[in-house]
């Protein structure tokens, strides 16, 4: 029957598209339902447009501070059109890479809009967005196994509803037609943060709000005070401990009520207001709840082979919950489609699900920071080594950066890496190898760093840990 | 996924080895543990344990092959739910290079000859006590794969990774691996199960438990402020350790005889009486135990093939009677075997004489390691506690072990009438990878022998 697979994923993102080849590069016939755009929010909306747009704004970062390299850079400045160009075209040539992919691997795309009639059967109904070519119509479709892979959306605070003109989500910021003069951001996570670095380099007058006392608020304490003094240095006001209680939208700008933790209200009027609060899953209209399928605060809820409580419906992705990264969505991809196929498949350790943030410094991490570790009861050895001891960082121009790692004093064991600092996220893939092939702290003093680089400081800040850094 | 044999390396040396025999068919369900096939080399034979459950579906290099190569796929398992006609099929088409079976010798059940001369020691691992198939790469002693972390685990908490089932990739030993094992072996020796019947609440057997875990479990039972905790000493931890894993680990038969000890106590007075005189002193003061040293010893010499130590892929046939003598330190503090050795070629006063010098420095720990390591056998006698008969946990490598019980008078029959006679019973327990019945009872029986005629121990 044609429209029977082995296994069906719904949505087409990191989750879905790398699981669906998963599956086909073991034998199975899979088909991917997608309804927006091929390759989900990472390509077309999320992580990989933001990085053209911050790629853009490091380069005028640079062009700025020409003098400090001795270099001599007049008549430049910023064509936010041409710097969106740029973006979209990125977003597309990955989306099209995405359904090159696909393609080759010989996964069907299903247009619309799916939903769950039993187990088993998915209907996909039509949608206004028009269908890639090659894709199959909307209709009934079985499946032995299917993956609900749908992705989050952006969280809407009652009261304070984006609205695509003056409350912006990722969506309407990532794709600006003018820079705004002023810019109010809710929320201090990754796209906060972001999104405050582009357009703070840009030329927006950039206020953070941030609920919890520390922004950041999943990264180590320490990392982030770092992160909000360079912040600060560059202009971005940032109020931690802090509410939005109210917005009032005018005519071409917004009035937010700020309500500080001592008590205080503050008025701050803003061009635009971008809602960076996190996101929640899409598990509405699915038919999860007339199948039975287990949720639990907007998420799907699975075991660690992404198996629901309903024999045959797995889910993957930011929609069976945080941390909701594209890496940990393609992962978790991998294992359902192994496990759907009777592999052998492992369950992922979460603890060592890296995260990276493209704000200017750059923030990467994996692991337990100082406090959880502390938490749970850990007697620890810290290392911090600052990048104004490593030459390749000082000649880089990016002296300010910090390497910190965590280890268990008892057994050795890696806990945790905490960096900030230039290209920080290129270089946390050391410690999660690391972690991943439980090194102790003995194994990574002996490795030999190469020098002249940057990495040589996460050498020096396990040293550290040990009381024998030695640029330091 | 159906489930690959592949042919396993007995030791780190081995690179083919003969397929002597297939213990399960085509088509039979085989469980985790079950042998499947036995393998030989020129100097062993090993049991090829089924790691998973499942459906043997296709024997790939048939019985009686010889010069199989190690690792080559000798046979597919198809696991639960598998279509055991399709793994067969698929198992089929896999490169075997099975040549044309040429006859193997047969190597049955029965235990592999005695080592050859030029086996020198007993280095290999024993391959019974390791479940065989399971861990081969650590029962041939080869490198172990483990994380960094798994290995400084391994070394603070104890434990041989060698034991340890890695559920890393390709079988690596990861730290929650580790975690999971038991401590070295003590923590099962030390858990006073007899003690008490098990709550409920109490681990399953199988279940490996932590050292601190289980003290924590142990202490939940009883009441604080009603007990002293005492930690462990060397002595007493080598012993929780090895006589738990020597019951754990050897198959013990016993065997029990009366022994009439009448000739032989008054044989002893007899001696005693004449013995000169030195320095003031009788020259020597014959104890029944030297005696039953001497007669043990006499009767290895007459059994000789009983005079075997355990190897793991075979056996030490050893040429003298090294006895060793069970010594209680201080009340109950620990126990040394201290080893008469040649005791064959000992006199009574000889051998009653150096084990009163062993036994003093035994006493004091004064004993250097040479002189309680090694040895054919032990005794082990509480007949001055009155203790009329007993068993006795072997100590590895020895096959054997005596236990020896009080001498008393007993009523017995003798040439059917009614008569007194001081019996003492001896119960000795085999190692029955070493040596069958009927051999451990030719060993009690020449000892009995000799006992019963003691002048025979005077010539």
């Amino acid at each position: 029957m044609a429209n029977n697979y082995d296994v069906l994923f719904i949505g087409s993102g990191p989750g879905g598209y790398v699981g669906a080849i998963r599956a086909a590069q073991l034998g199975l016939k899979v088909g991917v339902i997608e309804r927006t755009h091929i390759g989900g929010i990472c390509p077309n909306w999320g992580c990989i447009p933001a990085k053209a747009l911050l790629r853009s704004a490091e380069i005028f970062h640079y062009i700025e501070h020409a003098k400090d390299y001795g270099l001599v850079a007049e008549k430049f400045g910023v064509d936010i059109a041409g710097v969106v160009k740029r973006s979209r075209g990125i977003a597309a040539q990955m989306s099209n890479g995405v359904g090159f992919l696909l393609k080759k691997n010989k996964v069907d795309v299903i247009w619309g809009q799916a939903s769950l009639t039993a187990p088993g059967k998915v209907t996909v109904a039509p949608v206004a967005e028009p269908a890639p070519k090659g894709a199959l119509t909307p209709g009934d479709y079985t499946a032995k196994n299917i993956v609900i892979a749908t992705g989050a959306r952006p969280r809407a605070l009652p009261g304070i509803e984006p609205d695509k003109k003056l409350i912006w989500t990722y969506f309407e910021a990532l794709a600006p037609a003018s820079v705004p003069k002023s810019l109010l951001i809710m929320g201090s996570g990754a796209i906060g943060v972001e999104f405050a670095t582009f357009y703070k380099t840009m030329g927006s007058d950039v206020t953070i709000v941030e609920l919890l006392p520390q922004i950041l608020p999943v990264e180590d304490a320490e990392i982030a005070g770092h992160a909000r003094k360079r912040f600060e240095k560059q202009g971005i006001k940032i109020l931690t401990g802090a509410k939005v209680s109210k917005v009032v939208k005018g005519a071409d700008n917004v009035t937010a009520t700020v309500e500080t933790s001592d008590g205080k209200v503050q008025t701050l009027t803003a061009d635009r207001l971008i809602s960076a609060v996190g996101v929640v899953g899409n598990i509405e209209n699915l038919g999860l709840e007339a199948l039975g399928v287990k949720t639990d605060r907007g998420c799907v809820v699975v075991d660690g082979l992404c198996r629901t409580n309903v024999p045959g419906v797995w889910a993957i992705g930011d929609v069976a919950g945080p941390p909701m990264l594209a890496h940990k969505a393609e992962h978790e991809g991998v294992i359902a489609a192994e496990a759907i196929a009777g592999k052998h498949a492992h369950a992922m350790d979460k603890l060592m699900i890296p995260g990276c943030t493209y704000c200017m410094p750059q923030i990467a991490s994996v692991g337990l920071t100082e406090a959880k570790a502390k938490e749970a009861g850990f007697e620890l050895k810290v290392g911090r080594f600052p990048f104004i001891g490593n030459g390749k960082a000082v000649a880089l121009g990016e002296p300010d950066g910090l390497v910190k790692t965590i280890f268990d004093a008892k057994t050795g064991r890696l806990l945790g890496a905490h960096l900030v600092g230039a290209e920080v996220t290129e270089l946390i893939q050391g410690f999660v190898l690391a972690m991943n092939l439980e090194t102790t702290e003995e194994e990574l003093i002996n490795a030999v760093f190469p020098h002249p680089t940057v990495s040589e400081t996460m050498h020096e800040s396990v040293l550290s840990a040990y009381g024998r850094a030695i640029h330091m | 996924m159906p489930v690959e044999i592949l042919m396993p390396a007995l030791s780190p040396t081995m690179e083919k080895g003969n397929l002597a025999k297939w213990l399960k068919k085509e088509g039979d369900k085989v469980a985790p543990g079950d042998v499947i096939a036995e393998i030989e080399t020129d100097k062993a034979t090993m049991e090829v344990e089924a790691i998973d459950e499942g459906t043997l579906a296709k024997i790939l290099v048939p019985e009686g092959t010889a010069d199989v190569p190690v690792n080559q796929l000798i046979a597919v398992l198809a696991t639960e739910g598998e279509d055991v006609q399709a793994v067969a099929a698929g198992g089929g088409a896999a490169p075997a290079k099975a040549e044309a079976p040429k006859e193997a010798p047969k190597a049955e059940a029965a235990p592999a000859e005695p080592a050859k001369a030029e086996a020198p020691k007993a280095e290999s691992v024993p391959a019974a006590a390791a479940p065989a198939a399971s861990a081969p790469a650590a029962a041939s002693g080869e490198r172990v794969f483990a994380s960094p972390l798994a290995r400084r685990l391994a070394k603070e908490k104890g434990v041989d990774l060698s034991g340890v089932k890695g559920s890393g990739p390709h079988g690596r030993v990861v730290a929650a691996d580790v975690e999971a094992a038991p401590a070295g072996g003590a923590a099962k020796a030390a858990a006073p199960a007899a003690a008490k019947p098990a709550p409920a609440a109490a681990a399953p057997a199988a279940a490996p438990v932590s050292n601190s875990a289980l003290l924590e479990q142990v202490k939940a039972y009883y009441e604080p402020g009603t007990y002293e905790e005492i930690p462990l000493d060397g002595m007493r931890r080598v012993i929780a350790q090895r006589m738990a894993e020597a019951r754990q680990t050897v198959p013990t038969f016993y065997l029990t005889v009366d022994c009439d000890v009448d000739a032989l106590l008054k044989l002893r007075e007899e001696l005693n009486k004449a013995a000169p005189e030195k320095d003031g002193k009788a020259a020597y003061k014959l104890s029944v135990n030297d005696f039953i040293i001497k007669a043990y010893a006499l009767a290895f010499q007459q059994v000789p093939d009983a005079n075997q130590v355990w190897g793991g892929d075979r056996y030490l046939k050893l040429k003298h009677s090294d006895i060793g003598v069970a010594v209680a330190i201080d009340g109950g503090k620990g126990l040394l075997t201290p080893i008469i050795r040649k005791a064959e070629t000992k006199t009574l006063s000889a051998i009653s004489n150096e084990t009163r010098e062993l036994a003093t420095r035994a006493r004091n720990k004064k004993l250097a390691p040479a002189e309680y390591q090694g040895g054919s056998s032990a005794i082990s006698n509480l007949g001055m506690f009155g203790i009329k008969d007993f068993t006795a946990i072997i100590n590895p490598p020895h096959a054997t072990i005596l236990a020896v019980g009080a001498s008393e008078q007993r009523a017995v029959v003798k040439k059917g009438e009614l008569a007194v006679a001081t019996v003492m019973t001896v119960t000795i327990s085999c190692d029955h990878r070493v040596m069958d019945g009927a051999m451990g009872a030719q060993l009690i029986g020449a000892f009995k022998q000799i006992i019963e005629k003691p002048m025979s121990m005077l010539v």
